[in-house]
């Protein structure tokens, strides 16, 4: 590994002094950027070392609660509040890695980690997100795991995390501190689709740093399911995962309905007027396959990843009715009935 | 020596505990601690497999808790406990995981054993696992490629009830 300057930063404040200065990454738990720096895909004149901010508790917040930036993945999944308050949040978070890399990441970084696209990690090949004005190779290239919705003619990476997508679902905020202040972004606002500026993932500017990620006071721990697809049944990225959240009136027809995908675009992927379909409808095949089919509106295969979108419209399918019947699906038992 | 930013990328000076035993370290900020406790301190019982987070070679534990060593910065954790596989038990006295692989045959090549050693350590000690289904999904993080996987976890699961039953 190249080496690099490096800064442990003692408050907020020097942090995001240090955070301006060109080619320098925010160090938390390191997880995804040091593998990066490895592969030389990142190559940072220095790291600041965030990891002894006070930014790890998990706390009461207008009726919600907080999660700092840097408590862990492992911390959040099984803090009690969340398990009993936020179920899909656990429930996706324990989807994704390995209990190892859990103990290590944080919330975060976790918003922050990079496309897994074989061409941005391989800095032989061409990569507009890598390398700016190289090309694609992923376009008619090996392409199996990449986007259906969301790409451009220059970059087809997906966001390949898990958390990001129940958060969507979720309707989180992401507080972040920076050179102007600090300011509070939707999770639907917080990371962007490629178009001509693929090598810009998110909309933070310069020197900002995630300090909190808000839930807001809501529950949806009766309706719930984060339905993952991968290749192998731990410790791979989602071909295609769905994070639902549902209200059912007493009467059992929908009063609310949010869908995020993960896996098949350059961010979580919701569609509003796709959700809107299932307000004021019974569960049935029928409305669920409408709303999938409205969610997949315009998605477009590459070639080897053709299959998603008949995997995505059968996975939020059965998503849904998982939701609805009230039995996520158990990140431990993989049998889906 | 500073670089181009201003930011020093010289040595640093480190206090580590490995094993019991607080050392005192230069280490460079690019030094992982599974190169630090392979190169430097010799403690070779870690295994370096893929270097990049996916196999769970390397698995130590920090403070506690089960983390892959290769995408951890030494410098990063000034401060910490890390128990290796040579510190988890004696030639007299092996720990009761280590006892188990051996009554359960839980390997072959061993290569991955250490890690899977000090995995299911962690394991037992975060406490979520009950089940050999639970046992299996939360040592994912740990690759054999000899497929010992059956022998593991029945390994561990020993270990387990053991726990239970005290």
């Amino acid at each position: 590994m190249n080496n690099f300057g490096y800064l442990r930063a003692g408050d907020v404040a020097e942090a995001v002094r240090a955070g301006q200065a060109p080619a320098v990454r925010f160090l938390a738990g390191g997880t995804n950027l040091l593998d990066l720096i490895k592969y030389e895909v990142e190559q940072p004149a220095a790291l600041i070392d965030i990891n002894r901010l006070p930014l790890r508790t998990i706390e009461a917040h207008e009726g919600g609660l907080r999660l700092g930036a840097l408590a862990t993945n492992a911390e959040t999944a099984y803090h009690p509040e969340i398990a009993q308050r936020y179920p899909l949040l656990s429930s996706t978070i324990l989807a994704g890695a390995s209990a190892q890399l859990r103990n290590a990441a944080t919330n975060g970084g976790n918003l922050l980690q990079r496309t897994r696209c074989l061409y941005f990690y391989d800095p032989a090949s061409p990569c507009n997100k890598r390398a700016p004005g190289s090309g694609c190779g992923a376009l008619g290239g090996v392409n199996r795991g990449l986007a259906i919705l969301g790409a451009s003619s220059q970059c087809i990476a997906t966001y390949p995390g898990d958390m990001a997508v129940a958060l969507a679902a979720l309707e989180a905020r992401v507080q972040v501190s920076g050179p102007a202040g600090a300011r509070t972004i939707a999770l639907a606002d917080f990371h962007r689709l490629p178009g001509d500026e693929p090598s810009r993932d998110n909309t933070l500017t310069p020197g900002e740093l995630i300090t909190a990620i808000n839930l807001p006071d809501e529950d949806f721990s009766q309706h719930y399911t984060y339905l993952k697809i991968r290749d192998r049944l731990s410790y791979a990225f989602a071909l295609v995962s769905v994070a639902v959240v549902l209200r059912l009136a007493a009467d059992g027809i929908i009063a609310e309905a949010r869908i995020a995908l993960g896996g098949v675009a350059p961010k979580p992927w919701r569609v509003p007027a796709a959700e809107a379909l299932l307000v004021g409808q019974r569960p049935s095949a029928e409305a669920f396959g409408a709303a999938a089919s409205r969610l997949l509106a315009g998605a477009v295969g590459q070639g080897e990843n053709d299959f998603k979108i008949e995997l995505a419209h059968r996975a939020i399918v059965r998503a849904c009715w998982q939701a609805a019947a009230g039995t996520p699906q158990s990140q431990t038992d993989k049998h889906i009935r | 020596m500073d670089n181009a930013t201003g930011f020093s990328n010289a040595a640093l000076p480190i206090t580590l505990t490995i094993n019991g035993a607080e050392q005192r370290l230069a280490v460079e900020p690019r030094t992982t601690l599974l190169d630090l406790l392979r190169e430097t301190l010799h403690l070779t019982g870690t295994k370096k497999g893929c270097d990049h987070g996916q196999c769970g070679a390397c698995t130590v534990l920090v403070d506690g808790q089960r983390r892959v060593s290769c995408l951890a910065l030494a410098c990063a954790h000034d401060g910490a406990s890390i128990t290796t596989i040579e510190g988890l038990g004696t030639d007299d006295e092996l720990h009761p995981v280590q006892q188990a692989f051996l009554d359960y045959d839980a390997y072959q090549c061993g290569y991955c054993t250490p890690g899977q050693i000090c995995s299911a350590v962690g394991l037992l000690q975060e406490g979520h696992a009950r089940t050999r289904n639970e046992i299996r999904e939360l040592m994912s993080g740990n690759l054999c490629r000899c497929g010992a996987y059956a022998n593991i976890s029945d390994a561990i699961l020993s270990v387990l009830s053991q726990q239970e039953t005290v």
